[in-house]
């Protein structure tokens, strides 16, 4: 099945691809930013620095 | 679980840590749903193909208000309740929002073109909903810029209030002023004037990106509460160096 946009296909193929670019950028700089909070916290604790809870930094 | 369990971080991490997974499966599920639907619905008699726009249009814009809502609430939750949660809710949803109404403002206006002729007029609703984008970025620069989290979250939280405001304004726009933008054509009284054909796929779309955000927000503040945790390790290292 073949979906025909008519004259319109570049304006609703922009949108969407918009939508999908922006999303996707969102995802992953979440996933991104926390790689880095983990990776700091793990380095904070090979350094010998805790949680007073006495947990460790990476720890829930 | 109730409201005030959750003031624990460690509590809502591992909360967050065992629902993030079932989150971004159903979203996936309910986008893929969506966007089968939005393929098959028909051309509108008048707007043609391009009603294909409204399908992300739409939810984007609703959630470009929802998102200030819950920031508003969240303020609320940091000015009031001092519910320790509060402001990193606000925080993490002010990037997901200001993303959120850049997409409203894009396909609106990639939607606007070959049916107004025109990308861009400063009519009430789109004018309103670009200050909403500036009101966003206002934000997350008052976050960037105050090192101290819990000195701009009393901050941010003021601002966040004053903002709301603007959301009843973007929502009555086009019946308190006359506007290019079409009248509320599914919330509003008397029930929605769409077709099922167009109403079914809309719906599904709008639940689709509400759990996309709610994932999102919640990966997001996951991030924030372990950037705390970072910060206060890091002042903790400042004051006992001999520990590095």
């Amino acid at each position: 099945m073949t979906m025909s946009l008519g004259p319109y296909t570049s304006f609703i193929t922009t949108s969407y691809a918009a939508v999908a670019i922006v999303v996707l950028l969102l995802i992953v700089w979440i996933a991104i930013d926390y790689r880095t909070q983990k990776a700091r916290l793990r380095e904070l604790e090979a350094g010998g620095i805790t949680r007073r809870s006495g947990r460790g930094a990476t720890d829930i | 679980m109730t409201l005030i369990d959750l003031a624990n971080p460690s509590r809502f991490l591992s909360l967050t840590a065992r629902v993030l997974p079932w989150l971004a499966a159903a979203t996936v599920i309910l986008l893929a749903v969506g966007l089968y639907q939005a393929a098959l619905a028909p051309d509108d008699y008048q707007q043609g193909a391009t009603v294909k726009i409204m399908f992300i249009h739409v939810p984007n814009a609703w959630l470009s208000m929802f998102v200030w809502g819950v920031m508003s609430i969240a303020s609320l939750g940091t000015l009031v309740w001092r519910h320790p949660l509060a402001d990193v809710a606000a925080k993490a949803a002010a990037p997901i929002g200001a993303a959120f109404t850049f997409l409203a403002l894009v396909t609106g206006s990639l939607w606007g073109r070959p049916m107004w002729g025109t990308y861009w007029e400063w009519d009430a609703r789109l004018t309103s909903v670009l200050v909403l984008f500036l009101m966003y970025l206002g934000l997350v620069a008052l976050w960037r810029a105050v090192d101290d989290p819990s000195r701009a979250a009393r901050a941010a939280a003021v601002l966040t209030l004053v903002g709301a405001i603007n959301i009843p304004i973007i929502k009555f726009s086009v019946d308190w002023w006359n506007t290019l933008h079409q009248g509320a054509s599914v919330v509003r009284m008397g029930g929605p004037t769409m077709d099922r054909a167009f109403l079914v796929p809309l719906l599904v779309m709008a639940v689709a990106f509400s759990l996309l955000f709610i994932t999102m927000h919640l990966a997001a503040m996951r991030n924030e509460i372990l950037r705390r945790r970072v910060r206060s390790l890091q002042m903790m290292q400042v004051s006992q160096p001999h520990a590095t």
